[in-house]
Formats: structure tokens, sequence, C-alpha cells
């Protein structure tokens, strides 16, 4: 997993509450065999619509999306994770995560930034102000920054300090039990020889 | 304090605990089918990383192959896409992999003991929950999610939070016709299906130790039929009998200091279990499931039960749920229960021991009419034994389909499949609704009763048969 300290991105407003892992990937894009290529049925039901933010061209290539409270519910299928980031998000902000969705994302290097529902507003009024325009998510200070001047949007966001700890050191479970990897290599030392080998 | 059998070979893994958290382990053979593995090598290739121990991970097409044509193209194009992705994964990252075709393909399972990787002591993982089957040799083995493959994968060890343990001891002997699958589904009834939950469990006593290894692998391979992490059985002189000649067997010198140690592996006298259950074989008849989890079965002497037999309200419901779903009426005898389709096969039952019983029972017999039988060995290699002993002949004979070597109909991820309320004796492991096809009924049976059944048409017993034979010769 990449080391996550800050990023800078296009912001992507997505006005509704209760996003369930239906909606974020439907069933019927599971089969893959991979888990890259999710991105396709990302939001499926809603691509069709000209008017969906994510057809607009100015948020074509968002990686921050500012979406309403209880995202992620339903379904606790991983693909949803991999759906946001095999699009390009590296960042979803909202008041309020369903948990496993949360857990899954800090598990895959997805940021999921909680923070206070005005600031959500705060910050689609903003991006819709302003096709475009681009979000700071500082993983250090836990800040979220937005917009310049008089009109600029400085909020702080929750994430509990284990998950932050992972998502800084760049660490996924598999790249924290590789840090002990000189106690496996000394473990695997000791293994009888008469122990099968498939090769 | 001593300690039990699942006590040592877990301390044996441990590469690390730390106060706190899970104990990492290290695991010993790491088994890789088509459906589960996929997202794994992807996570991999995302992450720049390697298969850690290449030399102690093996692959095999199973659950999505046909028994069918296996020469041919596989011609569902989402099956063939996971097995292709297989055999891509497999190529890229150094993994042994036994195709469809090649003589060491199989099921999973099936395939592991076979080959003599399947030793005692060890951990075995796979993404497959049967995995626990190969504890019938005295490993800790257990199914995994993806994650974990991709997990074990990368630094071939799991953190893992050490279970409880909890002894299941089976004295006096089975009476003569009732087999390992009647034990295990017997003990399933005796405590539900969520029984065993964070248990390993290891299985003793007699009854156990007078089981082949074949009888103690079906006996391991339901654990998780009621919930159990694993099962295990200490090996001994039976166990290794079995493993000695295998081609990945210990040779020479080491095979000497393997049994050795393997010797140690036992539960020792002073040692405690966290839980304990006693039942005794010598009442065990043949047994058969009427509902929808393998804890819903009863003797085959016995009669379809009542939503009323049971006391509390969730049982009369889930009851009567399980009777819609399966067609069955209240108090109607099991033997009455008549079958369309009859399947020999799966890990729990796919053996070359198997094949013999069923074999033995169906000779000089035909299949009934309106009743169809499939024979799907649990791999190529005892496809092969299986026509080296001619057993395929007496199938053939008696009108069964002989077919090639998978999973097939035990969870009909390829073309064989129920129809809607076709209703089946199986030999395998799950009678969950849909299991074996949409809409299928499925009956969880023993070898010698799927034979049987096959003959009469209806659940039986290789008993019922004499006795139809004696009746036709009068008349
Ligand atoms: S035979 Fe059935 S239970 Fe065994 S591995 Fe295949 S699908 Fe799973």
């Amino acid at each position: 997993m990449e080391k996550f300290t800050t990023h800078t991105g296009v912001g992507v407003p997505l006005r509704r509450t209760n996003v369930d892992t239906d909606q974020i990937i439907p069933a019927v894009y599971l089969k893959r065999v991979t888990r890259s290529g999710f991105e396709d049925g990302l939001f499926a039901a809603w691509r069709n619509d000209p008017a969906f933010v994510l057809n607009q061209p100015a948020y074509a290539n968002g990686s921050v999306l500012v979406a309403g409270p209880d995202f992620g519910t339903g379904s606790s299928r991983e693909h949803a994770v991999w759906a946001l980031q095999n699009y390009g998000f590296k960042v979803v902000v909202s008041p309020r995560f369903a948990d496993i969705f949360r857990g899954n994302s800090g598990k895959a290097g997805l940021l999921a930034a909680q923070v206070d529902e005005k600031v959500v507003l705060r910050l689609q009024d903003h991006l819709e102000a302003h096709p475009g325009a681009e979000v700071t998510v500082d993983l250090e200070s836990r800040t979220i920054r937005a917009g310049e001047g008089e009109d600029a949007i400085v909020a702080e966001f929750d994430i509990d300090d284990y998950t932050r700890w992972r998502l800084l050191e760049g660490l996924d479970d598999i790249g924290i039990t590789l840090g002990h990897e000189d106690v496996i290599t000394s473990f695997e030392g000791t293994r009888p020889s008469w122990k099968p080998a498939t090769q | 304090m001593g300690k039990t059998l699942a006590e040592k070979v877990w301390d044996e893994h441990v590469v690390r605990s730390a106060e706190g958290e899970p104990d990492l382990l290290y695991i010993d053979l790491h088994l890789i089918h088509e459906v589960t593995s996929p997202q794994a090598f992807d996570g991999l290739r995302l992450a720049g990383r390697r298969v850690r121990r290449p030399d102690l991970t093996l692959a095999t097409e199973d659950h999505n192959v046909p028994t069918l044509d296996w020469d041919k193209p596989i011609a569902d194009p989402v099956s063939r896409t996971q097995v292709e992705t297989l055999r891509k994964n497999a190529a890229e990252f150094g993994v042994r992999l036994h195709p469809l075709g090649d003589v060491e393909q199989g099921i999973v399972h099936v395939v592991g003991p076979q080959l003599g990787l399947t030793q005692p002591g060890m951990t075995i993982v796979c993404g497959d929950s049967h995995t626990s089957t190969h504890g019938a040799f005295g490993a800790i083995a257990f199914g995994i999610g993806t994650s974990e493959v991709e997990h074990v994968l990368a630094t071939q060890t799991l953190t893992q939070a050490k279970p409880r343990t909890m002894a299941v001891t089976v004295n006096g002997s089975l009476p003569e016709g009732v087999t390992a699958k009647d034990l295990v589904l017997t003990l399933i009834a005796h405590t539900g299906t969520g029984g065993g939950q964070g248990y390993i469990v290891e299985y003793r006593g007699q009854a156990i130790e007078e089981l082949s290894m074949e009888g103690r692998m079906t006996v391991c391979n339901m654990s998780i039929e009621w919930g159990a992490k694993a099962g295990m059985i200490a090996p001994d002189q039976t166990t290794f009998d079995y493993i000695q000649d295998k081609p990945e067997a210990p040779k020479g010198g080491d095979w000497d200091a393997a049994v050795a140690h393997w010797r140690t592996l036992v539960t020792d006298d002073d040692a405690v279990f966290d839980k304990e259950i006693v039942l005794d074989a010598s009442t065990m008849t043949p047994f058969v499931t009427w509902g929808t989890n393998p804890g819903q079965g009863v003797p085959l002497g016995g009669n379809v039960p009542s939503p009323d037999d049971f006391e509390d309200e969730g049982d009369r419901l889930t009851t009567q749920k399980a009777l819609e779903y399966m067609g069955l009426e209240a108090g109607t005898p099991m033997r009455e229960v008549k079958v369309d389709t009859v399947f020999v096969g799966s890990c729990t039952n796919g053996r070359i021991e198997d094949l013999r019983l069923a074999a033995q029972v169906l000779e000089g017999h035909r299949v009934a009419e309106g009743t169809r039988l499939l024979v799907v060995p649990g791999s190529a290699r005892v496809r092969l034994q299986a026509e080296a002993e001619g057993l395929d002949k007496i199938f053939v004979a008696a009108g069964a389909e002989w077919r090639g070597a998978g999973c097939s109909m035990c969870l009909g991820m390829n073309p064989d499949q129920l129809a809607p309320q076709e209703r089946s004796a199986s030999t395998s492991n799950r009678n969950f609704e849909g299991r074996q096809g949409k809409g299928g009924r499925t009956h969880l049976v023993s070898v010698p009763v799927a034979a049987a059944t096959a003959v009469r048409g209806t659940l039986s017993s290789p008993a019922d048969l004499e006795l139809v034979g004696a009746a036709s010769k009068e008349s």
C-alpha cells in the first residue's frame, strides 16, 4: 500500500445520503476475477444520467468524493472500495460512514474522512460553484482545505488512530506482517527438512 | 499441565506472539483453486509483491470444471475465465498447478492427501471451508477468505487468534454397514450446526481409531458443518501407513525423523479440553438428512419430523420452512422418500474407498427406472484407479453415469445441477437451499445408502436390496 500523507485533487460533490454498496457497485459487476477494473460498475445505475456529477467533464478527474451521511451501508462487499479506488478516488468525505465500509477502506488504502455535516454542505456548495476545484486532505494534521481567501474552508476530520497510522506508514495487513519478515525468515530456518514441498 | 494435540501443533507454528495481538502463524501448505484466488493474485500484482513460498503452494482446478467433455474448452464463459485466470496466475507467480486433464487434477482436498502433501502436524489453509478435511492426518487445517489467501501468498503466515479446543470422543465400534458419514451426520444432528463454533475439535475414541484414513477425512471434512474452526484426529499407524510411499511423503532417514515426530502428536493424558462430547458408535445407524441444513437429520429408519416435535418456537418455524422447501410431509417414513438423482462424489465421499463401496452395492443391480446416478471421482487419479479396478464397468453396467473429476454436483457451479424441485440423495456435505441447483432438494447420505437408493429409487440401505433380491427370486 502507498503511504498516504496528503492529497490534493478535484473534489466531486455527491449530494446523496445513504449511498449503499449496491449503489456504489451492483452485484452483476462482481464476477470479475481481478481486484481492478471495477470502475465500470461504479455508481452504475446513475452513470446513464447525463446530469450525474461524474458525467460532467469538470469532475472527470475527481479524486475526492464529498458525499452525504451514511455512506457505504448495506452489503459488505469489498468491491465497493475497489470500485472507488479503480475509478481514481483517494478520499471519501462524509459526515457518517457505515462501519464495514470504513473498515474495508482502511484495509484497502482509501481514506474515509469523517467531517461535520455542515462542513460537507459547505464543501459541496463550493465544489458546485467552482466545478473542478481542488480539495486538499492532510492526514498528518487531520485537516481538509478548499477554496481561498475569505471563503476558504478549513476543517478537521475524524479517523481512528490505528487506521491513520497504517495509512501514514502505507501499511496494509500484509504490509504489517511483512514488517516482521525477519522473524518469519528465522522461523523458516527452524522448520524440519522433511516438511513437504510442492516443488 | 499437558497440551492437547491442537495446542501442540499450534504452538509449533507460532512465528510471533504479542500481548493483546493475535498470533502470527506459519502456514506449511497453501492450497489454491480457481474461485477464491483471482483477487488475491491481483492484489499481489497491484502491490508489486511475489508469492513468498511457491514451494509451499499448490493449485488445482475443481469447482468450475466440467465432468463431461473435459478435453474440450469449457463452454461457460465465466467458468472458463476463472480457470484460465488461475492458469495465468500460476504461471506468472511460479505456482505448481494441476490443470484439467492432468493426472493429479481433482478436488483440492482429495489431491493434497493423495499426493502425500498432507501430513501430521502441519498447518494447512485454502480458500475453501472444507479444508478441515486435512485435519484427519493430525494437521490444523481450515478455510480462509480471499484477503487471507493474499496474506498467505505474500507472507506464508496468517494472523489468527488461538481457538479453544474440544474433544469429541466416540466410544464403541460402528455396526456393520454404518460409515464415517453416518457418524458425522449423527454428531451434527446432536450438536446442531453451530455447536462447534470457535473450537478446534479433536475426534478420538475407539470408533475413530478404527476408521480408515478415508473415513477419518469424511469426519473431519464435515467439521465445518457444525461450525468448528477445524477438526483433527491424532496420527497413528493407520496414518503413517497411508502416507508412506505417497509421491511427496518423506523418504529414507527423513521418513524416520518425521514419524518419530508425528508419534509425539497426541493429546497428553493431563491435558484439558475446553469442552467434551461423548458419543456411542455402537448405537449408530445409517443416517440421512430431511431438511435444509446438515443438522436436520434422522436415522434412515425414522420418519420426516413434524414441526410439533420441537419445543422451541424458532425450531418449529425452521422445520416448517425446511419441509416446505423439501416438499416433504411430516411423518413420512424416510424410506418412502422418492429420489430423482443420486450423486456419489465430492471431497466428503469421492475417494477410491467410497467408489469401491458404491460398486460393491451396485454390482449385479440396475439403477431404478426414473432415477439417475452420477458417479464423480474426487480426482483424476481416483478415476484412473477405479478404472484399473474395473469399478467403472460396474457403474456403467448398473446404468450410472461415470464422470470426470471435480466438485460437480456438490455445489453445481458447473453444468451438473439439479432442476427446480428435483430431489437428490447426495454423498456431499451441504443440503442448503439451492446448493445443488436452484430449487433442488438434497438429502445427505452415506455412500452405501446412496448406491442402494439409486437401485430402489427411494432412500434405502444395502440391507433393503437383499430383501428386493429375495423377493424377486420367489416370484
Ligand atoms: S467438493 Fe464440494 S465441498 Fe468439496 S471443495 Fe468442492 S465444492 Fe467444496
